[in-house]
């Protein structure tokens, strides 16, 4: 771990600020991600920003039905806020299925959603990663890829997202506010937040330097039963090698609306609009939900270890989906 | 295990004591004595011990697998603010050679010389090229980041199962067993065999990872060295400490009270010790090192890579007529290290014509390490799924199978079993988890969208026996203090030794106190092997009755004696007193009046190898493992539901600590067969997933309610306190009887450990919603 200066931030104008006027700073809130990476000198921040305790730790009603989650809301709090719990079932469930009792409780809203991968190329600094150091070449792509992306992925990088919470997010149609070092804030849908590798994996948002997340807002629940499915190597302490979030929508024998996103699958939280598509007015049927998945999956590329999360993300999608209209 | 040939100790002392006093201390499911210290945070591991000017280091890795360190630059390290010392290959204190792949005995292997930063060559990745020491550990860390090294790499071998081919018969096992053994002529029964099985497994590199990693304090005093460690046998460090160091033994020091687990993996001294020690000799201030949980996968040792063949042929009956059990297995290029994987099937079933052995195929790694249940863990993965298939292929139950290959002796070495209660484990474990109900069709038993799966298998392990020595005193008020070398990892040592003590002197547990961990204490043969408490406690038991021999002899002769004169053939120590015939004194009154300064003894066992008891009889403790897991048929998850284990491994010492073990070791097997694998990339050698988040081992949502029940047994052959071997057990056969659980839930066998869910989902049927 490389030294480093540290102050605590006073407002979120004054952390973005802060943060902007070094290129060499970061802010800090959980810790829970960035400093395993420090200590393996990965990131190497010379100075950090501490935002943990700035007042963004509420979660307020909207004046739209929706909830405005504060950036520094715990993990384990936004869980087991009553409100989550009854209209957002689904983010608890997600929440509650990513890493452990002591981590959720550090772990804060928007450090989640900016987690970085668990690719193990990325995390040994003698292996080649663009992510880590751009243009040294991807290990991942001819090595152990059991978890990486199966769509969006590109020659440059494989890696994918390790979030629970972002998935159950990404299906509510969330939105995420952010504050410049100007003090301009503004507004993106959490599914423009986060970028794909392309040829640049080491840009990973659209956040500028600085740029800070203050809230995450969740709009109104949408109609429909909400389920979180994820698939993991062992019971609890594991990431997602798939996962899907389904909202869907019945109206008679028929479905209404679905909304559907994937995890472990990509560098971001993947929303499947194709399957969405292919759902809505269809009937509640086995057949409509094989079609939806193989219409979710049917870009997805296997880079050999990781061949099998495509036929396992359809089959968990189609069982999820066939969960969520059988409980609606 | 640290002597050539396993076996049973001396004979006790002889006593006119009744050899088991009926206190009923001994078996009590007591708390551990060390608890309270542990869970408030008073038990001192290693790295948190404290010395005045204490230095700290930190060990830099070496990015290559194999090659030579053509340049290394510390200059900015040094530069670097609080750094005291930056050691590489230039500039590091002399020491012997690293010397022969293989040692010319046994036991030498934990005693050999293991240099460290002593050659500009890299013999695997992530071996240290650079120590600094620095003020703090932050800045010792930051220092080695800029050290630049160039090298000189070379290609290395990293491929098993490409290789098999090239594979070579060592001269001997592990534990310096035979590397093959052959018994009639198993090919030729193989050939005619009505009903055959021949598979192949393959079983992945495992880590150790307790959850303490290894850890030294080392400081010198003038030329005396002592080295605060987390050690499971001290004289193996202290021995391997001396020899790198070339210091007399009698100068090095090793202190260990407690250990946060070992597994196999703190049996020798690694890089911590030895440069800790280095770097303290150089700076002349004490030194602490601990290897990052990263570091620990390459310098801490592993279990290899291994293929395994086993062959079985068997008459229409299911009467075994050959058994083969082949195993290549994954070595280093620099030292040698042979699993005993296929040893066990030399003594489990009966069978005219066998055959095992063991070759190895040396890769560019580090060398692999004993590791919990060394060769059954890998060997009955594999054999006890094998017999497995060979009972739905005879179209018998399992334990039916096992019950009709039962031998009447040693199958291999033709003498009587000293205890076997492997069919009664068996019998005993059918009727509690309900055997009966399982369905011998796989794949056939639905709950909701859930396969559900019952599995068995046998366990068996040898009972090994170190010499080791214990102390016990007695003061004026009837406080005993019992001192070995003996470790504490976890296990329970500290309480059945106080129990022992307790027993054996008819005192209170409040009187007892044990010392361990201090190599000034007599030397055992420490923690490993599942030898601890047979051996330390034996040693002990020992003691007690030479301490009670001169507690006795006093007694009956000193004039200040209230026993002066009694002279019957029996005496006994209970409840806090002495009685010889019909007379009987306190305790504490007689040692007053004997000897106000108090009395101390000393006893042993010795190592196994040459008793008599140990040629005479086949030595094994037993069990029977028994699991129920469910498969999800959407997504081939694989989850436990409930485990159980009958245990017959004789007297049972302390049955809370045993069941512990006992646990613990069937968590060992959930792990084997689900989910734990360490990655070897072929292309740069080093192992990928090398932290807990990516090196899956069983969390507490993967152990279901498990039961473990122990047969009444006293095995009087293995050693005065009739117990046997133990932890290690758990380990044996359970992750078999898991993969059989498997494979009667989803009816697929999976041979390639660990059984993920993506070897299970293309053979799953898409069951309609």
């Amino acid at each position: 771990m490389q030294s480093f200066t540290y102050e605590r931030a006073t407002s979120a104008e004054q952390a973005a600020a802060a943060v902007a006027a070094r290129p060499d700073a970061k802010f800090i809130s959980g810790g829970t991600n960035l400093l395993d990476l420090m200590k393996l000198e990965i990131e190497r921040p010379a100075h950090l920003v501490d935002i943990s305790r700035l007042p963004l730790d509420r979660i307020e009603e909207t004046a739209e039905g929706g909830l405005r989650v504060g950036a520094q809301v715990r993990n384990s709090n936004l869980a087991a806020d009553p409100r989550v719990r009854s209209r957002y079932p689904m983010l608890t469930q997600a929440l509650l299925a990513g890493a452990s009792g002591q981590i959720r409780n550090k772990a804060s809203t928007s450090g989640n959603l900016l987690q970085r991968t668990r690719c193990p190329y990325f995390y040994d600094r003698n292996m080649p990663c663009n992510k880590r150091q751009p243009g040294s070449g991807c290990a991942a792509l001819q090595g152990f890829n059991r978890m990486h992306a199966v769509l969006g992925a590109s020659e440059a990088c494989i890696a994918v997202h390790p979030s629970d919470m972002a998935v159950a997010m990404s299906g509510l149609d969330a939105r995420i506010e952010t504050v410049s070092p100007g003090g301009e804030t503004r507004t993106t849908p959490i599914g423009d937040f986060h970028r794909l590798p392309e040829t640049m994996p080491q840009v990973e948002t659209v956040l500028g330097h600085g740029e800070m997340v203050v809230a995450v807002v969740l709009p109104p629940p949408p109609p429909g039963r909400q389920l979180y499915r994820k698939v993991r190597d062992r019971a609890s302490y594991a990431f997602a090698l798939v996962s899907v979030a389904a909202i869907v929508e019945k109206g008679g024998d028929r479905i209404r609306s679905a909304r559907i996103a994937m995890g472990g699958v990509a560098a971001k939280p993947w929303r499947a609009t194709e399957a969405e598509r292919t759902l809505a007015g269809a009937s509640a049927s086995d057949g409509a939900f094989i079609d939806a998945a193989e219409a979710a999956l049917a870009g997805a590329v296997g880079h050999g270890a990781n061949d099998f999360k495509i036929p396992l993300a359809k089959r968990t999608m189609r069982h999820t989906l066939a969960a969520a209209v059988e409980s609606a | 295990m640290n002597e050539t040939i396993p076996g049973l100790p001396g004979s006790a002392t002889h006593s006119r004591m009744k050899p088991r006093p009926d206190a009923g201390i001994i078996g009590r499911p007591i708390d551990r004595i060390d608890g309270p210290l542990k869970v408030t945070g008073g038990a001192t591991y290693a790295y948190e011990n404290e010395l005045d000017g204490t230095a700290y280091g930190y060990i830099l890795g070496a990015s290559v697998a194999k090659g030579r360190i053509a340049e290394i630059d510390t200059t900015e390290a040094e530069r670097a603010p609080a750094v005291l010392l930056v050691i590489t290959h230039r500039n590091a204190p002399a020491q012997p050679d690293f010397g022969p792949t293989v040692t010319p005995t046994v036991p030498e292997v934990f005693t050999r010389p293991r240099p460290a930063l002593n050659s500009d060559r890299v013999r695997y990745y992530d071996e240290p090229v650079a120590l600094v020491v620095a003020e703090t550990f932050e800045a010792a860390r930051a220092a080695a980041g800029p050290i630049r090294v160039r090298y000189d790499e070379e290609p290395g071998l990293y491929d098993l199962p490409g290789h098999i081919a090239d594979a070579y018969a060592p001269k001997r096992t592990n534990a310096g067993f035979e590397t093959d053994s052959v018994v009639g002529d198993f090919e030729r029964a193989f050939a005619t065999a009505p009903i055959k099985i021949d598979s192949t497994y393959g079983t992945p590199f495992e880590h150790h990872n307790p959850m303490e990693p290894h850890a030294t304090l080392a400081a010198w005093s003038g030329n005396e060295l002592t080295i605060r460690t987390s050690a499971q046998t001290l004289a193996n460090f202290r021995a391997g400490v001396a020899s790198t160091l070339r210091i007399p033994l009698e100068r090095v020091r090793i202190v260990s009270p407690f250990i946060g687990g070992g597994f196999g993996s703190k049996l020798i001294a690694h890089a911590d010790t030895i440069l800790a020690a280095l770097a303290a000799q150089v700076l002349q201030r004490p030194v602490k090192i601990a290897l990052t949980r990263q570091q620990m996968f390459a310098n801490a040792g592993h279990r290899a890579e291994m293929v395994q063949q086993v062959r079985l042929g068997a008459d229409t009956d299911g009467r075994l007529t050959g058994i083969a059990h082949d195993v290549w297995s994954a070595t280093s290029s620099f030292e040698e290290y042979c699993e005993q994987t296929a040893v066990f099937a030399r003594s489990l079933y009966a069978a005219p014509n066998r055959l095992t052995r063991h070759r190895l195929v040396p890769l560019d790694i580090n060398r692999g390490e004993w590791m919990r249940s060394p060769g059954e863990a890998p060997g009955m993965l594999a054999f006890e799924c094998a017999m497995d298939e060979l009972a739905e292929r005879a179209g018998l139950d399992p334990i039916e199978l096992r019950i009709r290959n039962e031998p009447a002796q040693d199958p291999e070495r033709g003498v009587p079993f000293s205890t076997r209660n492997l069919v009664a484990c068996m019998e005993e474990g059918a009727r509690r988890f309900g055997w009966e109900r399982r369905n011998p069709t796989p794949g056939r038993t639905r709950e909701g969208r859930k396969l559900i799966g019952h599995g068995m298998a046998a366990a068996i392990r040898p009972n090994y026996i170190g010499a080791a020595t214990a102390r016990v005193a007695i003061d004026r008020d009837c406080r005993v203090t019992a001192r070995l070398d003996m470790t504490d990892i976890g296990t329970g040592t500290y309480t059945i030794l106080t129990q022992i003590a307790a027993e054996s002197l008819g005192l209170p547990i409040s009187s007892v106190k044990v010392e361990l961990g201090d190599s000034r204490f007599p030397r055992t043969a420490g923690s490993g092997g599942s030898w601890g408490a047979a051996s330390a406690g034996s040693a002990l038991y020992n003691a007690c009755n030479v301490l009670k021999e001169r507690i006795l002899e006093a007694a009956q002769s000193n004039e200040a004696s209230p026993l002066r004169g009694a002279n019957a053939t029996e005496a006994s120590f209970a409840d806090g007193e002495v009685r010889v015939g019909q007379r009987s004194a306190s305790l504490a009154d007689l040692i007053r009046g004997i000897s106000p300064d108090g009395l101390e003894a000393e006893g042993s066992v010795a190592a196994g190898a040459t008793t008599q008891s140990y040629k005479t009889y086949s030595q094994h403790s037993y069990g029977a493992h028994f699991a129920e897991v469910a498969v999800d048929c959407d997504t081939g998850e694989i989850r436990m539901r409930r485990m159980l284990a009958v245990i017959g491994a004789g007297r049972i010492l302390n049955a809370k600590t045993a069941r512990s073990q006992i646990i613990g070791g069937m968590t060992w097997g959930i792990g084997a067969a689900l989910m734990e694998q360490t990655v070897l990339d072929p292309r740069y050698g080093h192992f990928v997933n090398h932290d807990l988040a990516e090196y899956h081992v069983p969390v507490n949502g993967d152990v279901p309610d498990m039961e473990v029940a122990f047969l009444e047994e006293d095995d009087d052959k293995a050693n005065p306190l009739g117990a046997k071997g133990l932890g290690e057990l758990g380990v044996c056969g359970a992750g078999a009887a898991v993969a059989n659980a498997v494979y009667n839930a989803a009816g697929v066998r999976v041979r390639e450990f660990p059984i993920t869910l993506d070897k299970v989902l293309p053979a799953l049927p898409v069951i309609a919603i």
